[in-house]
């Protein structure tokens, strides 16, 4: 017994000292955020200093990463939720009705599943320039709208949740086909819609490539843009105002994981395992 | 089901539309690309057809190569830490003797960098592992490990070794969660009657877990291919976006995105993309190939 006591505190130690590993990156750059380039010059320190407003000032004055932030946040959430209301359309037609091609549409889903995105970069974007859209959020946000994988994800939880009665008895009461979905169907796939958004909505938020690509103008840069233009910048001499553009791409992120997490964890793990 | 209604037609229809658009008709202009000259400006109308020359050219471009075993290199590296910690706790955490507590703790800690931007995670560490200024020498030095800073990102094999090891930080979580959810649903069963058969710790975790496991493993190594080989945003921030040092971080979607997009030659950057498709499609189809085989 007092092994397995002996096991067990070894085994937290070495635990602990992981997650500290983890998060010494992150201390580093939340100090670092509130130093001034002096003294981060100078060596390390794991306390505070009081340059935070400084940085703040120096950082704004060249490029103002809560634009970034808003840019990032508005075609995060319009992807989201094109992406899970036009995913769950689809997976409702294919569920309920049966019509031609619907073998074909499906295989192809499970093709295009496995194509990776960067293989039709470059026709993207110069269908783009062909559009007109390049340098806008439309080549972003609009692909959102045809999401193989989330309707693959969506079409099989209705299969096991969705009893096709409750449509049958709509039907007798007259609710017309879209009414149905709006009002019987969406609601059964909404645990299915929050575990998808939520992968929708971090790939978004994180796709560098893509909004690379297309967006041109500094005033539309999204977040990771954003950071890649800082190393570029005159920011770049000042390291504190570097840690603190970085931070302040980083900390919210997490204050909202803080709150999110049991969510997000649950949903990797029904997901891995239907999968 | 029947119910045959051509209102499924007007419910699919803007799916279909924006998949033909905004999917299909790219890759297939990109294959077309791949055919031509085109350096992206001037209209497509305005460049040469030369047939499979950018293939013939892939085929003997040792920067292609470099950036196929930097890839694989980074990827492996990455792949072999991330799964041997991810596994670790994985297996400590479905210990039945062990009854560790706060699992759901540790798995939010360790899985958070996975949430974090790479672009601004590879933002940090560039200034992190700086020569001169960089946070991880003023450590290293005052903590007595170096006594004199080390330029890591000037050095191929340590920029190799920064990007899988970065990678591994950002990613075992989300394994170890994946890992663990397999473990804990493999039936007790098993355990208690290899216990009572006599049966050790290695032998438990031979003859059960890793069988058991097997469908989630393949899941994983999937994932972790088709990712890996995409690898982009690490490399391009981490150094001057070139693949610095001498070459060492030059990957193939940089390398795609490099060509296309700083060289202007969307014709030879197309090229690369379905370079990379194929070994893409290789990959996966000999993964799926050895994990089945064993099986049977």
């Amino acid at each position: 017994m007092n092994k397995m006591k002996l096991a067990r505190f070894i085994i937290y130690t070495f635990l602990i000292l992981l997650v500290v590993i983890c998060f010494i990156p992150f201390y580093m750059m939340i100090i670092n955020a509130t130093r001034s380039n002096s003294e981060i010059l100078r060596g390390f320190s794991l306390i505070p200093g009081d340059a935070l407003k400084a940085n703040y000032q120096t950082l704004t004055s060249y490029m103002d990463v809560w634009v970034g932030f808003r840019n990032s946040l508005m075609v995060a959430v319009s992807v989201t939720i094109l992406n899970a209301y036009f995913s769950a359309l689809t997976a409702f037609a294919l569920v309920v009705y049966d019509f031609k091609w619907k073998n074909v549409i499906f295989i192809t889903f499970i093709v295009m599943m496995m194509v990776p995105g960067q293989l039709g970069l470059i026709g993207l974007y110069d269908l783009s320039e062909t559009l007109g859209i390049l340098d806008t959020y439309w080549p972003l946000i609009i692909p959102a709208i045809a999401a193989p994988f989330t309707v693959f994800f969506f079409r099989q939880f209705l299969i096991t949740t969705m009893p096709i009665s409750i449509l049958e008895a709509g039907r007798i009461d007259g609710a017309s086909e879209i009414h149905m979905f709006h009002r019987i169907v969406l609601p059964i796939l909404l645990p299915a819609i929050a575990t998808m958004g939520i992968f929708t909505f971090i790939g978004s938020w994180n796709n560098y490539l893509v909004p690379l690509v297309i967006i041109r103008s500094p005033r539309l840069y999204t977040l990771p843009v954003m950071m890649g233009a800082l190393s570029g910048s005159p920011v770049a001499m000042n390291l504190g105002a570097m840690y603190l553009g970085i931070a302040i791409s980083v900390v919210p992120i997490m204050i909202a994981f803080l709150f999110l997490s049991k969510y997000i964890i649950s949903s990797i793990t029904a997901g891995s395992i239907k999968g | 089901m029947k119910k045959g209604n051509h209102q499924a037609y007007l419910f699919i229809a803007p799916f279909v539309i924006v998949f033909l658009i905004f999917n299909i008709y790219p890759i297939f202009l990109t294959f077309y690309y791949s055919l031509t000259d085109y350096t992206g400006m001037g209209g497509i109308e305005n460049a040469r057809f030369i047939g499979v020359d950018n293939y013939i050219r892939l085929f003997s471009d040792r920067y292609f190569y470099q950036a196929f075993f930097n890839t694989i290199r980074i990827w492996g590296f990455n792949f072999i830490v991330q799964m041997l910690i991810a596994l670790g706790l994985a297996l400590l955490f479905s210990d039945i003797r062990l009854k560790l507590k706060g699992v759901g703790l540790f798995r939010a800690l360790f899985y958070l960098p996975n949430i974090i931007t790479i672009a601004s995670v590879a933002l940090l560490f560039s200034i992190l592992l700086d020569w001169n200024h960089g946070g991880l020498n003023q450590m290293l030095l005052s903590l007595g490990f170096i006594d004199r800073p080390i330029n890591w990102l000037n050095s191929p094999a340590y920029a190799q070794s920064a990007v899988a090891l970065i990678g591994a930080w950002m990613w075992f979580g989300n394994s170890f969660i994946v890992l663990l959810a397999g473990i804990s649903g493999i039936s007790k069963d098993f355990y208690e009657a290899a216990l009572i058969d006599g049966a050790n710790w290695w032998q438990s975790f031979k003859f059960i877990t890793i069988p058991q496991l097997k469908p989630i493993l393949l899941y994983v190594l999937i994932t972790s291919i088709i990712g890996g080989l995409q690898i982009f945003d690490l490399p391009m921030l981490l150094t001057d976006g070139n693949g610095s040092p001498q070459g060492a971080l030059n990957t193939m979607v940089l390398y795609l995105y490099n060509q296309a997009f700083k060289y202007n030659n969307f014709g030879y950057g197309a090229t690369i993309a379905y370079g990379l498709f194929f070994i893409t499609v290789i990959f996966s189809a000999i993964t799926f190939r050895t994990m089945y085989r064993k099986q049977v």
